[in-house]
C-alpha cells in the first residue's frame, strides 16, 4: 500500500515519519513525496505538507495513533499539532 | 464621500477565531447563506463603528494559503483578489492570527501582502498567549511586516474595542490598493515564505520556558486507541438520548398545539366554508406543524455540535473516525451529521456545514437521507406489527426487533455503498482531499457564541419551514383535496382527487413491485413527511380515528396485502425519497436544484429496484 520506502533512502539514519512509532521525536531533513501511498500527486502532497508547517529543520514528535492499524497519527510540528495519515507522512524524511 | 457601507473581510487559517470575532462584531445581526451555486457557507453581518461608520463584514472560509485547493478556499482567494462575481472586493482585510500559534498564519500574511490590498493583522487569543507567558514585540513585528497590528480577545466583552478603534482610524484615511503581485505560490515560494515567517517569529516572539501541556494531557485520554473510542461512544450516546428523550416533551407540545389550533379553526369556521377550513387545518397548519415539530431536535443537535466544535473535540472525533469512515470515502467529520440524520435528515444535512471540503460535504448530503430517520419508525412499526409475528428466533431474539434492526442496517450499508460509488464515479477526476487537519488546543466553549450559533440555525430552519417547505405542503394538500368528491359520492373524498388520479396512473408502474393503487395514493400525501403515509393509508381504506387507529389500520392491511407486498413497502421506505422537506433542504444547502434532483432520482431508482427484488423474491418463496 505505502510503496517501498527503501528505494529512495540515501542515509541509513533517515526514516520516514510514516514508519515511526508513537513517541518518536526527530527533525525533518527533507520532503520526498515521490513514493508514498497517497492519492495526491507528489507535487500537491509536498505543497500541502509545507502549508501545514512540515519544513526542513522543524521538530516533529508523534503524539497519538489511531485505533485501526495505528493510523492516522497526530504529529507535533514545532508548536502545533497536525493529524494526518501514515500514507501522507511517508513523504516526510526525519532523523 | 459615499454613504455605502464599508466592507471588511476576515481572512485567516482555520481555528484562529474568525467566527468568534465575527460574532462579537456583529452580534446577532448575521445572515448565513450559500455562495451562489456552491455548497459553501457565506456568513455576512453588519455593525456600526464607534465613530458611526456603517460596516459590513464577511467571515471568509479558513485557509492556509491563497492557492485554492478546494472550492471553499477558492472562494476566499477569489474574494480577496476581487475576482468573485457579485462580491465586491473588501475595503479592508482583517487577517486573523492565533497569537499562540503564529507560524502558519504569518506565512499566509506574507502571501496576502503580495495582493497589495489594505489590510491589518489581528493577533487574536492574546489572553491565552499572555496566560502562557508568550510575549510578542508588536512594534517590531509591525515594522518587519509593514502592517498595522492590533490585538484582540474575540470571546471577551470589550475584547474587540481596540480593533474597532484602529479600524476607525484606518478607515478615516484613504488607502490606495497597490497592484497585485500575487501569483500562485510554488513549493519554493512556500518554503521561502515559511523561512521568512520563522525568522520574524524568532525575532519578535519569546516563548515561555514551560509549554502548555493541558491539551496534551486531555488528548492522551481522548485520542487513546481504546479509551478514545469509548469516550466518543459515550458522547454520542448522551447526544442521542438528548435528541430523542429531551426533545420529546417539546415536540409533543408543539404537535398538540398545532393540532389544537387546527381544531380551533375547524370549530370556529362555519361548515359551509369547508374548503377554506380544510386548507387552513390540513394544508397550512398541519403542513407547517409537521415540520416545526422538529425544531426541538434541531436545537438540541446543534447545541451539541457547536459545543463539541467550540471545545475543539470535532477535530478529534474526525481523527478517531477517519479510518472507519475513510473506507467508504467519507470524511471523518461526516460522522456527526450522519448520526444526526438518524433523528431527522434535515438537521443532519444542515450539520454538514462542519465539513469544509465541498465534495466531502456533498457526498455526505447525498447519503444522509438513507439513514433511518425517526419519521420512518411509525411506518416500520405499523407494517412490522401487522405482518411479522412476534416470535422468538435463535432462542433470544424477537423477530420483529430483528426485522427493525435489519431495516436500520440496510440503510447504513446502502449509505456507505452509495458513498463509495459516488467517490468512484462523481469525484474520480478530482484528487480527493487527504485527511490532514490541525488539532487545535482545547478551549472552554463560550456560551454567547454557542447561543448565536444555535439561534442562527433555528432561524434558518424556520425560514425554510415558512417558505419552500410550506409551499410543498400546500401543493400536497391541493393534490389530495381537489377535485372535491361529487355530492353523494361513496368512499373517502381522497379517492376523487388528483392524488387518486396520479395513484391510479402510477399503479401500472408500481404493480411490478407489488403496490396496489391504494398504496400509490397514500404515497402522495406521504411525500409531506414519511409518517403521514400511515394516516393516508387509513384514509384510503376508510378507517376513521386518525393516529389512534394505527392498530385498526394494521389489521385491515394484514387482510388486504400479501406479505410480499408488505415487505416490498418496507424496503421501499428504506430508500425512497419520500420527504419533500429533505429535498427542499438539499436544494437550499447545495445552492441549486441539481443535487436535489440527483438525490431524488438515485433514491427512487434504488427504492424501485430493491422493492422489485424483494417482492419477486418473496413471491417466489411463496410468502403470501
Ligand atoms: N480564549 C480565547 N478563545 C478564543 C478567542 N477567539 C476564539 N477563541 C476560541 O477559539 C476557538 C475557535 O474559534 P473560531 O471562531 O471557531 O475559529 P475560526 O475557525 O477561525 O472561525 C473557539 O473555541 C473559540 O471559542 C480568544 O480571543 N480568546
Ligand atoms: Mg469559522
Amino acid at each position: 500500500m505505502t510503496g517501498d520506502p527503501d528505494t529512495s533512502q540515501d542515509n541509513l539514519q533517515d526514516i520516514r515519519l510514516g514508519h515511526a512509532d508513537r513517541g518518536f521525536v526527530g527533525k525533518i531533513i527533507r520532503l520526498d513525496a515521490l513514493v508514498t501511498g497517497s492519492s495526491l500527486s507528489p507535487q500537491e502532497l509536498e505543497q500541502r505538507l509545507v502549508e501545514m508547517g512540515f519544513v526542513e529543520g522543524a521538530r516533529v514528535e508523534i503524539l497519538h495513533e489511531g485505533t485501526i492499524r495505528r493510523d492516522p497519527i497526530a504529529v507535533r510540528v514545532d508548536n502545533i499539532t497536525i493529524a494526518l495519515r501514515r500514507s501522507e507522512a511517508m513523504a516526510v524524511i526525519v532523523e | 464621500m459615499t454613504t455605502a457601507s464599508l466592507r471588511l473581510a476576515l481572512v485567516g487559517a482555520p481555528n484562529t477565531g474568525k467566527t468568534s470575532l465575527f460574532n462579537s462584531l456583529t452580534g446577532s445581526r448575521q445572515k448565513v447563506a450559500n455562495y451562489p451555486g456552491v455548497t459553501v457557507e457565506r456568513k455576512s453581518g453588519g455593525f456600526v463603528t464607534p465613530e458611526g461608520r456603517s460596516v459590513t463584514v464577511l467571515d471568509l472560509p479558513g485557509t492556509y494559503s491563497l492557492r485554492g485547493r478546494s472550492p471553499d478556499e477558492e472562494i476566499t482567494r477569489d474574494i480577496v483578489l476581487g475576482r468573485f462575481d457579485g462580491e465586491a472586493v473588501p475595503d479592508l482585510m482583517l487577517c486573523v492570527a492565533d497569537a499562540t500559534n503564529l507560524r502558519l498564519t504569518l506565512r499566509l500574511v506574507l502571501e496576502l501582502k503580495r495582493v497589495g490590498r489594505p489590510m491589518m493583522l489581528v493577533l487574536n487569543m492574546i489572553d491565552i498567549a499572555k496566560r502562557r507567558g508568550v510575549t510578542i514585540n508588536l512594534d517590531r513585528m509591525s515594522q518587519e511586516l509593514g502592517l498595522p497590528i492590533v490585538t484582540s480577545v474575540a470571546v471577551r466583552k470589550g475584547g474587540v474595542d481596540e480593533l474597532l478603534k484602529r479600524t476607525d482610524e484606518f478607515l478615516a484615511k484613504s488607502h490606495e490598493a497597490a497592484a497585485s503581485e500575487w501569483t500562485t505560490p510554488t513549493i519554493a515560494d512556500l518554503k521561502a515564505a515559511q523561512r521568512e515567517a520563522d525568522r520574524i517569529i524568532a525575532a519578535v516572539v519569546t516563548l515561555p520556558t514551560k509549554p502548555d501541556t493541558l491539551t496534551n494531557r486531555i488528548d492522551s485520554v481522548v485520542l487513546h486507541p481504546v479509551w478514545g473510542l469509548v469516550i466518543l461512544a459515550v458522547i454520542l450516546f448522551v447526544m442521542f438520548q438528548a435528541v430523542f428523550t429531551w426533545a420529546q416533551p417539546a415536540m409533543e407540545l408543539l404537535s398538540d398545539g398545532f393540532a389544537a389550533l387546527g381544531q380551533l379553526i375547524h370549530d370556529v369556521m362555519p361548515a359551509s366554508w369547508g374548503l377554506l377550513q380544510s386548507f387552513l387545518q390540513n394544508g397550512l397548519i398541519s403542513g407547517v406543524g409537521s415540520v416545526i415539530v422538529f425544531l426541538p431536535q434541531i436545537i438540541i443537535i446543534f447545541l451539541f455540535i457547536l459545543l463539541l466544535e467550540d471545545f475543539g473535540y470535532m477535530a478529534r472525533a474526525a481523527f478517531l473516525m477517519d479510518r472507519i469512515m475513510g473506507g467508504a470515502g467519507l470524511h471523518g467529520r461526516a460522522f456527526i451529521p450522519l448520526l444526526s440524520s438518524f433523528a431527522c435528515a434535515i438537521p443532519g444535512i444542515m450539520a454538514t456545514r462542519v465539513i469544509d471540503n465541498r465534495r466531502d460535504r456533498l457526498t455526505t448530503i447525498l447519503i444522509a437521507p438513507l439513514m433511518t430517520c425517526s419519521a420512518r419508525i411509525p411506518v416500520y412499526t405499523l407494517i412490522i406489527s401487522a405482518f411479522v409475528p412476534a416470535t422468538t428466533v435463535w432462542g433470544v431474539v424477537n423477530l420483529q426487533g430483528l426485522v427493525m434492526f435489519g431495516l436500520y442496517a440496510a440503510g447504513i450499508t446502502s449509505a456507505l455503498t452509495v458513498s463509495a460509488i459516488a467517490k468512484f464515479f462523481l469525484w474520480r477526476d478530482h484528487a480527493p482531499a487527504p485527511f490532514m487537519l490541525e488539532l487545535p488546543d482545547y478551549k472552554m466553549p463560550r456560551l454567547r457564541s454557542i447561543a448565536i450559533g444555535v439561534f442562527t440555525r433555528a432561524k434558518m430552519f424556520l425560514y425554510r419551514a415558512g417558505t419552500t417547505i410550506l409551499s410543498m405542503m400546500v401543493l400536497i394538500w391541493f393534490l389530495a383535496s381537489f377535485p372535491t368528491a361529487p355530492a353523494g359520492a361513496e368512499g373517502p373524498a381522497i379517492n376523487y382527487s388528483f392524488a387518486a388520479m396520479i395513484g391510479h396512473a402510477l399503479e401500472p408502474l408500481l404493480r411490478p413491485i407489488g403496490f396496489n393503487w391504494q398504496i400509490a395514493v397514500a404515497l402522495i400525501p406521504g411525500m409531506a413527511a414519511r409518517e403521514v403515509a400511515v394516516a393516508a393509508l387509513g384514509t384510503v381504506y376508510s378507517i376513521e380515528g386518525g393516529k389512534e387507529a394505527a392498530d385498526a389500520i394494521g389489521q385491515v392491511l394484514a387482510q388486504k396485502w400479501t406479505l410480499a407486498t408488505a415487505l416490498s413497502l418496507l424496503v421501499w421506505y428504506i430508500f425512497a425519497p419520500q420527504c419533500a422537506s429533505t429535498l427542499a433542504v438539499i436544494r437550499r444547502e447545495t445552492g441549486g436544484a441539481k443535487w436535489m434532483v440527483v438525490t431524488f432520482l438515485y433514491m427512487l431508482a434504488l427504492a424501485y429496484v430493491a422493492s422489485f427484488l424483494t417482492f419477486n423474491l418473496a413471491q417466489a418463496l411463496g410468502l403470501h
